[in-house]
């Protein structure tokens, strides 16, 4: 008998043997655990786009349980009294019957909304970051094509996502949807009748949609996203310019385990703020729309916010189409196909533009602030007031008649702002860049008599 | 235990009745408002114990990581992917690579063919309505035929083909215009109105919304999309909006026993343009 006793190791250790045994993970797991992540504000933005992801998946899985993608006719005798006796799809009694029937079924419903909707705004927020910061440059093009990429995805699946309802907004957002494929010359009516199995309104388009919105798409963003979060720790972030903080390091807090917290607690206060929402801010609430007739339309009809641009593009566009030698091409091709054509295609050609422009082709891993690069700057301050405009645009009739002004008067504002702000805003803010750089140059120089201080701790110029 | 991790504990503690009472609410029958409030203390709670724990309770030492360069070396690059490409080798069998190319290039081809069989070929149906297959009484959403005495001046009403109600490429507007309106037919249209009646296909040329906000006074229909205005008057011209052409107009009559009937086809296809519309 040996009485050589060694107390058990903990749980935890015993689970990691076990598996560092199998699979030899050790080396690699202490690697990613000892990762340096820089602090600051703005590179939460993509978390936060990341844990809306989380949630929306989450809740997504639960409304699939009771969501049947049916185009079948029926008439509703369920618990919804405005409701009684009234024809609809099967789509749109599940969705009814999951609001009113299933416990906590609306709840799931609205969280997913809200998610969907700060899923989206925090992409387009973290893409303005990396925008105005140049975290775009070499090596970081191919991430930005990855992230632009995942922004397309997430606008057609939100879309794809409320469409699916059947419900009398989201019938009108279809149909203007398969306008707009028509539009497209010479392959537009193959497109539209492929898409749709047919003329609008189509036989199969709500099972099309359904398998697009719960496979398709968000399988293609799960991928895209992993491959974005493993550019990310393959490059190691980048980082504002500071004492100590070079090209040529990255300084911050080790992945484990301040900096794993600080995530995991931003995940839980993402899904608490979507829960509140979810419990009490009504949203798309489809048993007041009524379910989709094509014949009718309802005034004040908007759709997500993050279709807003496109919508108001389709409005402030003038009546104008191209007719010639028997073929046209129709109005909305140019502000709702070639515009978003033009949009995206710029965002993914950004990185190379600037690139071949500026002639600077070096690795950057220190992120620009924006008065550093007024061009840059005042261009991207341009484009945002264009699409900002579009967007307000998309909301003409409301504001018209909260305003009382004439559609007419309210319309030409918008055709003419889209003209006019955004020089005016790239010009303002070029001077505000400029003026901002000259006073930090001030600052430098001012400190630089009595401290020395080397230039590069205080930003590059 | 200090302050800071306290308050996390609190967090927690909270978090966890909230669950709790959650359940009860549940079990209670639900209510969503109240759900969505213990959810959110239930998530609020971890998620700011956690910060606060990991703020004021783990190590905050700043580290330095050193940056190397992404790149591989230029001499090991050249001499291993000399190695993958087989320099030397591929020149002899150019042929044979060509050919595995146009294989892989013809079967993707071949793969559009499945692809074919996701809808009908367009083209026919997007010209045509049920109204083309002879004259045929109007009717409303309810099946009812419409006399022309029926429709008060200034009044509007949706119509469809008779067997058809609810088609969704033929809804019509029914308008009775005013005697005091100048209304101007278009060249060739001039028999196509009944005793003031007018009738336009209800599906706007800019996007297919249904145009259905009827200014009687000024003669326009405005379409609540996107805010095409049509004068009604003038063969339901485009005078405002996005809209780059007139409603089509339907060549209306009146049968024996008085009740409105559609004589043909609208004078256009209908709804948004497409590219061989004019074809």
């Amino acid at each position: 008998m040996t009485t050589n006793f060694t107390p058990p190791a903990p749980a935890t250790k015993r689970v990691a043997r076990w598996i560092d045994r199998r699979l030899g993970a050790a080396d690699f797991v202490r690697t990613a655990l000892n990762k340096v992540f820089p602090d600051h504000w703005s590179f939460m933005l993509g978390e936060l786009a990341l844990y809306s992801f989380v949630v929306l998946v989450a809740t997504g899985v639960y409304l699939t349980f009771f969501f049947h993608p049916s185009a079948t006719e029926i008439v509703y005798h369920g618990s919804y009294g405005p409701l009684q006796g009234v024809h609809m799809t099967e789509a749109y009694r599940s969705a009814i019957d999951l609001s009113f029937d299933v416990r906590a079924g609306l709840l799931m419903r609205q969280i997913h909304h809200w998610a969907a909707l700060l899923f989206l705004a925090t992409m387009v927020i973290h893409l303005g970051r990396l925008f105005f910061t140049g975290a775009f440059r070499r090596p970081r093009e191919i991430n930005w094509m990855i992230g632009v990429t995942l922004l397309i995805l997430a606008i057609f699946n939100g879309f794809a996502g409320y469409s699916l309802l059947d419900d009398q907004l989201s019938g009108t957002g279809l149909r203007i949807a398969y306008s707009i494929a028509l539009s497209i010359p010479v392959v537009g009516t193959w497109i539209a009748s492929l898409l749709f199995g047919g003329e609008f309104p189509g036989p199969d388009i709500l099972t099309r949609l359904f398998i697009i919105h719960v496979l398709l798409l968000p399988a293609l963003i799960a991928v895209l996203l992993s491959a974005h979060l493993f550019i990310v720790v393959r490059h190691k972030h980048t980082q504002f310019a500071g004492p100590g903080r070079e090209e040529d390091d990255v300084v911050g807090e080790r992945l484990w385990p301040t900096y794993a917290a600080k995530a995991l607690g931003l995940f839980f206060l993402t899904a608490a703020v979507l829960c509140l929402l979810g419990g009490v801010a009504q949203i798309n609430p489809i048993w007041v729309y009524g379910p989709f007739n094509p014949a009718e339309v309802s005034s004040a009809s908007q759709p997500d916010w993050y279709m807003g641009w496109l919508d108001g593009a389709l409005r402030i566009m003038p009546g104008w189409e191209v007719r010639a030698f028997g073929y046209e091409i129709p109005n909305p091709f140019f502000p709702a196909v070639l515009l978003a054509g033009i949009t995206f295609g710029l965002l993914y050609a950004w990185p190379f533009l600037e690139a071949r422009v500026t002639g600077d082709r070096a690795e950057h891993h220190l992120c620009d602030r924006p008065r550093q690069r007024p061009v840059r700057t005042a261009l991207g301050v341009a484009t945002l007031s264009f699409y900002v405009i579009c967007f307000f645009g998309g909301a003409s009739d409301v504001l018209s008649s909260t305003f009382g002004l004439s559609v007419n008067a309210v319309l030409w504002t918008f055709r003419v702002a889209l003209i006019v702000v955004p020089p005016i805003s790239a010009a303002t803010s070029y001077r505000l860049c400029r003026d901002l750089a000259a006073r930090d140059g001030l600052t430098l120089e001012s400190r630089v008599s009595f401290r020395e201080i080397p230039a590069r701790l205080l930003g590059r110029s | 235990m200090t302050a800071r991790e306290r308050v996390a504990a609190i967090s927690f503690a909270v978090s966890t009745i909230a669950s709790i009472v959650l359940a009860v609410v549940y079990w209670r029958g639900g209510q969503t408002q109240a759900e969505g409030v213990c959810l959110f203390v239930v998530t609020g709670g971890i998620g700011f114990g956690i910060v606060n724990w990991a703020k004021h309770a783990t190590p905050h030492d700043e580290v330095t990581e050193a940056r190397h360069s992404l790149a591989s070396s230029e001499a090991w690059f050249e001499e291993e992917s000399g190695k993958l490409t087989g320099e030397g080798t591929v020149g002899r069998r150019r042929v044979l690579v060509g050919l595995a190319a146009s294989a892989l290039a013809a079967m993707g081809a071949a793969l559009l063919f499945p692809i074919r069989s996701l809808g009908p070929r367009p083209g026919k149906d997007l010209k045509h309505t049920p109204y083309g297959d002879g004259a045929v009484r109007v009717v409303t959403e309810n099946g009812e035929p419409v006399r022309a005495t029926d429709l008060a001046v200034d009044g509007i009403v949706t119509v469809w083909p008779e067997g058809h109600t609810g088609a969704p490429d033929s809804p019509t507007l029914l308008i009775r215009t005013r005697s005091s309106q100048q209304f101007k037919p278009r060249d060739g249209r001039e028999d196509w109105t009944v005793d003031g009646l007018v009738a336009y296909s209800k599906l706007c040329t800019h996007v297919g919304c249904p145009v259905g906000l009827y200014q009687a006074a000024s003669g326009l229909l405005l379409c609540p999309c996107h805010q095409s205005t049509f004068d009604v008057l003038d063969g339901a011209r485009p005078v405002f909006g996005p809209a780059a052409r007139s409603l089509p107009q339907l060549p209306l009559g009146v049968d024996g026993s008085g009740y409105v009937i559609a004589r043909g086809d609208f004078s256009d296809p209908v709804g948004p343009g497409f590219w061989d519309r004019d074809r």
